[in-house]
């Protein structure tokens, strides 16, 4: 028993680290995809960084709070998927194949 | 053990993230993001957010990412994109350096909150639940989802259902914006001629002129 007392528990901060390194790949793979659907599963990476780093600080700080926000995050990431997906289903009926270049103003 | 269970939740996080970023067919970025949402629900129970880990699984993984599928399918847009052509030569290693230093910046500010920050750490939350007056603190099983709804339709009862109304509009707007228009006396003369020219079923999938 004395080896598990000798391993560290992962702390708050390690969780903050891993929503950072989350945050970064979402963000680079939002600059780098030209796939709308790769995209917006980017931009859900970047939404589940935050929330990872909400917990953590939710259970580092004692308050529910942090838990109630991410909660929110979720209705609103829910809400963002099914608009995003409707504008890729608008456009993609009308003109197959684009990528984000060819968009690069909202006419039809 | 904790060690074990953030070590590996952390391995199926990095691995999902990274193979959302540079796998070549949107089902597989797909699958990926599954993962990433399975580890990070992995880490919610690790933090004792037992409620969220089961909506982490069934709104995510269980409806976006089944969604993000059925568009996948339903468009037949599962085509490779060749991510060895890049039309703007900078942009690869502009995004490199800016995703560094985004991580950068974070972690810098992470661990300087941590050494200045008046923040008490290793609390958790499942230790007690506030009871109504008399009753004594007690640690049950569901001490989280209890919390939870205390504070979700107790103090924050304003904002939920603040969201409803914005599920109500997401839905709605989704519905009028994708739907097929019918009668054809509410269209313009240029779409309804359009549309004369090809089949009806096969009109919405005809390309048309770009500009």
């Amino acid at each position: 028993m004395s080896f598990a007392l000798t391993v560290p528990a992962p702390t708050e901060t390690w969780y903050l680290v891993l929503g950072a390194v989350l945050f970064g790949i979402g963000s680079v793979g939002v600059l780098v995809r030209r796939n709308p659907l790769v995209l917006l599963m980017c931009v859900e990476l970047m939404l589940n960084a935050v929330t990872l780093s909400f917990v953590a600080l939710s259970r580092s700080v004692g308050s529910i709070d942090g838990q109630t926000a991410v909660f929110f995050i979720l209705v609103v990431a829910a809400a963002e998927a099914v608009v995003g997906l409707g504008i890729i289903v608008a456009i993609l009926r009308r003109r197959p194949g684009v990528t984000a270049d060819d968009l690069t103003e909202l006419r039809g | 053990m904790q060690l074990l269970v953030f070590v590996a939740a952390t391995l199926m996080v990095i691995a999902g993230a990274i193979g959302v970023v540079v796998l070549n067919q949107a089902v597989h970025a797909a699958l990926g993001l599954v993962l990433t949402l399975f580890g990070v629900a992995v880490h919610f129970v690790a933090m004792e957010a037992h409620f969220l880990a089961v909506v982490q699984v069934i709104v995510y993984a269980g409806a976006i990412v089944v969604l993000i599928m059925f568009v996948i399918m339903l468009l037949g847009i599962d085509r490779t994109e060749d991510l060895r052509v890049e039309p703007l030569p900078i942009q690869r290693p502009l995004a490199g350096i800016l995703g560094v230093a985004i991580v950068a910046l974070l972690v810098a500010a992470i661990f300087a909150a941590r050494d200045s920050g008046p923040l008490q750490t290793g609390v958790g939350l499942d230790v007690e639940v506030r009871e109504p007056a008399g009753a004594a603190a007690t640690v049950t099983p569901d001490a989280n989802v209890k919390q939870l709804s205390r504070n979700l339709f107790g103090d924050q009862v304003f904002a939920f259902e603040l969201t409803g109304v914005l599920l109500v509009v997401a839905v709605a707007g989704t519905v009028v914006m994708t739907r097929r228009e019918r009668k054809p006396s509410l269209r313009s003369p240029a779409t309804q001629a359009a549309s004369d020219r090809s089949p009806a079923g096969a009109s919405s999938l005809a390309p048309e002129d770009a500009t």
